[in-house]
């Protein structure tokens, strides 16, 4: 049996949701690779959520705060004119786009705001790169009284000026970060650094399924609600589960939200979409997955973008959320044992998709999702007629018009 | 050597009645050419320790001067191979003085650690800082640098509490690093009274030298530390010192020099 499969039968066997395990491992990726500073916080974090997440009361608390606040469940909706433009399967879209905040971001920062405020923490700060995660965090800061610095390179600061202005609006200090590419790895690196100057009373709220173990895990479990629902929703609808889930893949919160709740589902097939930039033969993508090799950043051992020396690569999507070398570590375990298949998509590819979609749909789509919206044609024609497929429609486009004018050559 | 050379350089200034002078350089900064030269000065100075950084594209734990001495090696084509041949160039001219790399895991995991182990051993080097890997995760390049007699130095912090101590110390060699401040390199400023009690409970739990480092930038400062500890390590203050002579068109290599011959002379217990 080839290694592939052997680990794929053996996982099975085992059970996804054993993963990671206590040291934060999805096999050889993962773990706590932070400064000794930083251990003492990520270990008190760690066993701060592991009581949460069992806790009744806390978890009735998150729960009422996703559905008056945030507006959960999110639909989940029959996308005809898309599924008969492609002729296969069904297509469904998971309305996280509709959100308030208008993206899945806010699931996890409600999440952690609450895990915050239960250790005693009076400080958040975030990096953000499209800056979705920036305003979901800087809406709950609002919302619970906590001040809240916002770290952004300072080229997206630059791309994605709208949702600064969100953030300053919503009263967070926004400090774009000149270091190294400017985007979204230096703004957790520079996030990092402050919560090495201030480990007492700062908490550091990720926006993504990567960093240090227990983050990978606890926003891919609050994030998890989005899969939940669509069982739900896709057993009402349907009466049986999707053929396919499909996602964009950046860090990788809005691909696990939707996937894990599926894994241990053998019949259903993951699809997770990486940003391949200018062209998957050049040096501008932000595919880690189809790009990289694996090796420790901010935290984890996962796929990187990387030089023979182990030097970090600049990572390029027109997309701000997807512009990182990296990608979650669970992800990675998803590639290496062969559950999940990867995909990409162009910038150029985007671009169309998000234009389909809004002429047919009437939905403007970020143009983090249009990447998996990119490759639904030839998933639902794989899966084929009578078959579901279902697509994480994780935020809205309004962000993205500026750039999006731009690269049609438009003036606004 | 190698392990000894360390402990043999806190044991000579301690019979000196003084702390080890623990002089951190990143490879290949301002310049390939003038780093040597500037090591080389250090040690003229009275550096009894050298650190050599290897640059990462993404140092999480430095502060602005160390993150713009990375990006200039790297600019100037320095990689953790690079970094080897430099340390072997110094060891081929200073046979007494410890040598440590200081850096990422990643660079090191890219190379191979057992690749990396022999590497370092055949150039000379005497012990390992991995920023990043905590005891949790540096087991398989502890057993490999242990295999070719190389320290592996881990840092304890003002937030590792009496519980976690004993795990961060297991398995150390030469001596343990206490960084004296919370925070990123070269950027707070110590605060020797504060750290006094942790830095007495952190040797008499590992039995080894205590350097301390991160906020030392004057003589003032390296005096008053050199009072509570076995050594003191000095990164940022050198690496400014060094890069502002190279922009001012001075002598690097001069600089150096009387930077460690002021900081030596603080060493000295009162």
């Amino acid at each position: 049996m080839p290694q592939r499969a052997a680990n794929l039968a053996e996982t099975r066997k085992n059970n996804w949701d054993q993963y990671p395990d206590e040291n934060g491992k999805f096999g050889q990726f993962g773990g706590r690779f932070v400064a000794e500073t930083l251990m003492p916080n990520i270990l008190a974090l760690d066993e701060a959520y592991q009581f949460a997440k069992n806790d009744e009361a806390f978890k009735t608390e998150l729960s009422g705060y996703l559905k008056h606040y945030v507006g959960r469940p999110s639909p989940l909706y029959f996308a005809e004119r898309l599924t008969a433009h492609y002729g296969g399967a069904k297509i469904y879209f998971k309305r996280e786009e509709l959100n308030h905040t208008g993206a899945h971001k806010i699931n996890n920062c409600m999440g952690q705001i609450l895990l915050a405020m239960r250790m005693g923490k009076t400080r958040i700060i975030a990096e953000t790169g499209a800056g979705q995660h920036g305003v979901a965090t800087a809406t709950v800061c609002a919302r619970f009284g906590l001040p809240c610095v916002v770290y952004m390179g300072a080229k997206d600061v630059a791309r994605q000026s709208p949702n600064v202005f969100r953030m300053k609006l919503l009263g967070a200090e926004v400090r774009p970060v000149t270091a190294g590419t400017q985007t979204l790895k230096d703004a957790m690196n520079e996030a990092l650094r402050d919560w090495v100057s201030n480990p007492d009373d700062t908490f550091y709220i990720i926006g993504t399924a990567a960093g240090p173990h227990p983050y990978p895990a606890m926003v891919r479990d609050f994030q998890s609600v989005i899969g939940n629902e669509t069982k739900v929703q896709m057993l009402e609808m349907e009466g049986r589960l999707p053929d396919a889930v499909v996602a964009c893949i950046g860090g990788g919160s809005n691909a696990l939200g939707l996937f894990h709740p599926f894994l241990n589902d053998d019949s259903v097939k993951i699809y997770g979409v990486e940003a391949a930039g200018l062209g998957l033969d050049t040096d501008k993508h932000a595919a880690a997955m189809a790009g990289g090799r694996p090796g420790v950043l901010h935290g984890n051992r996962t796929y990187l973008l990387q030089d023979d020396d182990g030097q970090i690569l600049d990572a390029h999507s027109i997309s701000a959320g997807l512009d990182y070398p990296g990608v979650g570590p669970e992800l990675s375990f998803l590639k290496d044992t062969g559950r999940a298949t990867y995909l990409s998509t162009t910038d150029d590819e985007a671009l169309e998709a998000f234009q389909l979609c809004s002429r047919l749909e009437g939905i403007l789509p970020a143009l983090e999702p249009s990447h998996a919206l990119a490759r639904i044609g030839e998933i639902a024609r794989e899966i084929g007629k009578g078959g579901l497929v279902v697509l994480n429609l994780s935020g809205r486009g309004d962000k993205d018009i500026f750039t999006i004018a731009e690269a049609l050559g438009n003036k606004i | 050597m190698t392990v000894a050379r360390i402990s043999s350089a806190f044991a000579n200034a301690a019979s000196q009645s003084r702390a080890a002078l623990v002089l951190y350089v990143m490879a290949g900064d301002p310049t390939l050419e003038k780093c040597e030269e500037v090591l080389d000065a250090l040690v003229e100075g009275g550096a009894d320790i050298i650190e050599l950084g290897f640059p990462f594209s993404d140092p999480m734990a430095e502060g602005p001067s160390i993150q713009l001495a990375s990006q200039r090696a790297l600019a100037n084509g320095v990689t953790l191979k690079k970094t080897l041949a430099i340390a072997q160039n110094f060891r081929a001219k200073h046979s007494q003085t410890g040598l440590i790399l200081m850096g990422y895991l990643n660079p090191i995991e890219s190379m191979g650690y057992e690749v990396f182990a022999k590497n370092a051993a055949n150039a000379g080097v005497d012990g390992v800082i991995v920023v990043d890997a905590p005891p949790e995760e540096d087991g398989e390049l502890r057993e490999c640098l242990k295999a070719n007699d190389i320290a592996i130095i881990r840092l304890a912090a003002p937030t590792t509490d009496a519980a976690r101590l004993p795990k961060v110390i297991e398995g150390v060699e030469g001596f343990v690093y206490y960084v004296s401040v919370a925070g990123v390199t070269g950027v707070k400023a110590i605060d020797v009274a504060a750290i006094k009690e942790k830095v007495a409970i952190v040797k008499a739990a590992a039995n080894l030298p205590v350097a301390i480092g991160f906020g030392i930038r004057t003589a003032e400062a390296a005096h008053k530390t050199s009072q509570i500890a076995d050594g003191i390590v000095i990164g940022a203050a050198v690496v400014d010192s060094v890069f502002a002579a190279h922009q001012n068109g001075q002598n690097c290599a001069q600089v150096a020099r009387e930077f460690a011959m002021q900081m030596r002379a603080a060493t000295q217990k009162d």
